[in-house]
């Protein structure tokens, strides 16, 4: 009797303290999401009513619009290289602070720097940096007697050149990577030494199990973040040369506050974040066969 | 054995000396070429400025209003954190310390909203503020702090909150201290690396943020300083001499960086612990 209070109290006080998230989640994300699918049924340019007009507006999507495909293509590529690389950075910087070296918290301290400036300074001076002819990168090469490439201003390697300057951004990845190297109990690696495990064996054996559960937490991460890529081509490409790093986000931008096309742009949001749930999907499903929870090994 | 294995260490030295090496370049050129006289800008051999002078900092002050940029910045930046550190911190209290049926499903949904795109959301969220007359204001770049809207950080101070122990609260709560007063008086002030932490990864999101602003503020006298910043670019696009623009970039990450210098420590702490407990 005395419990069943005590736990409606709990659930009471419960719901109080969790009050701000509720309106907040209320307000700002579950209404605006219902709304956002109800006008990607609908033509709609801001100021007269929402005309519905059905699934026209995903026909289009799929079957009209060029600049979607192109769009996807980009941005799917941007994902696909850009994650992985990040996640094999992070894992491989987190392996090397976790030697016993002198001045580890100073290299941590530099790996972390570019994690915390990414903005529109660091992105002009990456552009200053990519400057085909009087660019740093460039001048460098030809001093070692290399003709550079033309960097964001090629076809072929603009769509290269973010992925290379947004490696760089792998700090909070590497940081939670090291944590959780920092956490293993060094007794594995104890027995792992007895069995006569060399140090590959010991790093698919041993780390990669340990490590895993946060690799995972880093690749869920890093594809939502990279899904939804924008500054970067915004301020240093704006979607060029010839749309070679358009990326959906541009394009989603463009329809809505450029050309006012709010229920078309609202479908295409939609279709991002079914992709997104997708991949996520993939990845969840995926994740048991080689994500390892230390649960399973006590 | 044992020299074998030093020389393994003597090399993944060398391996992260060069890789440091590369990850400051871009920050090195930028002070540098902040500093480099006009004549200088353009050789680029000469790495450290000779003589050092301000002038692109003075152009670049004179040209655009980075002073008035700055304080929208911590405008923005401030209402954002007391916000999220209030809706936050009592919602994770609220995950952490209480029993209810549905808490399971609702930590899943907060967890959930992490995945859901910002564009999904923004376009209603702008017809909305725009019928209220708020596009234009700072309104819908703080608001939705003040309502919890970072799933990350209430998920970050939960763990800090589930690692206090219960009795600390239960103790109180004999003593005739109601559960606010409790969270007020006892919890708060035990999670203060942790609010540490939240401030921080606020103020850095507000002062890199970029679509936020873009969408929401239209007058040039508004702008943070990422908006401002991309505004100068423009100006400057046409300039041979990089110096005034590398200049700007250098003042608008100035804070962060001192910030991220005093900090260090809760930088790298606050995402271990979600990272690992995640």
């Amino acid at each position: 009797m005395k419990s069943d209070k005590l736990a409606h109290k709990s659930s009471r006080l419960f719901y109080l303290f969790i009050s701000p998230w509720i309106i907040g989640f209320c307000v700002f994300t579950l209404f605006p999401m219902l709304f956002s699918l109800f006008t990607s049924f609908t033509n709609w340019n801001g100021l007269s009513l929402p005309e519905f007009i059905g699934f026209s507006n995903y026909v289009n999507i799929f079957t009209v619009d060029r600049l979607f495909q192109t769009s996807l293509k980009n941005t799917l590529y941007y994902v696909a290289v850009s994650v992985p690389l990040n996640l094999l950075l992070s894992i491989v910087l987190a392996l090397m602070l976790n030697q016993r070296l002198p001045a580890t918290n100073l290299f941590r301290a530099i790996f972390y720097l570019p994690t915390i400036c990414t903005g529109v300074a660091s992105y002009i001076t990456w552009l200053y940096l990519y400057n085909p002819n009087f660019g740093f990168i460039n001048v460098l090469l030809s001093r070692l007697g290399i003709q550079g490439p033309g960097w964001l201003s090629d076809i072929n390697t603009a769509m290269p050149s973010l992925i290379l300057m947004d490696m760089f951004v792998c700090g909070t990845s590497m940081t939670v990577v090291l944590a959780s190297l920092q956490d293993t109990p060094k007794m594995y690696y104890e027995a792992a030494n007895l069995d006569g495990a060399n140090k590959w064996q010991q790093f698919v054996h041993v780390t990669f199990p340990m490590i895993s559960p946060v690799v995972f937490f880093n690749l869920l991460m890093t594809l939502i973040k990279g899904l939804q890529i924008f500054t970067q081509p915004y301020v240093m490409t704006e979607g060029g040369p010839a749309n070679a790093t358009y990326v959906y986000g541009l394009h989603l931008y463009k329809t809505a506050f450029l050309y006012t096309r709010f229920g078309y742009a609202s479908a295409l949001a939609w279709v991002l974040f079914l992709l997104l749930i997708a991949l996520s999907g993939i990845i969840f499903a995926t994740s048991k066969f080689w994500v390892f929870y230390r649960e399973d090994v006590d | 054995m044992k020299k074998r294995l030093s020389a393994g260490k003597i090399i993944t030295m060398l391996v992260l000396i060069v890789l440091a090496v590369i990850f400051l370049i871009p920050y090195f050129w930028m002070v540098s070429t902040s500093l480099k006289s006009v004549d200088q800008v353009s050789k680029l051999w000469e790495i450290l400025p000779n003589p050092v002078t301000f002038r692109s900092y003075k152009t670049g002050f004179e040209l655009a209003p980075f002073g008035r940029y700055t304080l929208n910045t911590i405008r923005i930046g401030v209402l954002c954190v007391v916000g999220t550190l209030i809706s936050c911190s009592l919602t994770a209290f609220g995950f952490a310390k209480f029993h209810a049926r549905s808490k399971k499903f609702l930590f899943m949904v907060l967890l959930a909203t992490m995945m859901v795109p910002q564009t999904v959301t923004l376009i209603p969220s702008y017809m909305l503020y725009s019928r209220l007359g708020w596009v234009n204001t700072i309104i819908p770049l703080t608001l939705p702090a003040f309502f919890g809207c970072s799933a990350f950080n209430i998920f970050l101070l939960r763990q800090f909150f589930s690692s206090l122990p219960s009795d600390l609260g239960e103790a109180a709560l004999i003593d005739g201290c109601n559960w606010f007063g409790i969270f007020v008086k006892i919890y708060l002030p035990n999670t203060v690396p942790a609010l540490l932490v939240v401030t921080i990864n606020q103020l850095v999101y507000v002062w890199n943020d970029y679509m936020s602003p873009l969408v929401y503020l239209g007058k040039p006298s508004d702008y943070t300083i990422a908006l401002g910043l991309n505004m100068f670019k423009g100006q400057q696009g046409g300039s041979i001499d990089p110096g005034p623009l590398m200049a700007m970039a250098c003042f608008t990450i100035l804070p962060l960086f001192i910030l991220y210098i005093c900090f260090q420590r809760y930088f790298v702490e606050g995402i271990a612990t979600t990272g690992i407990k995640g």
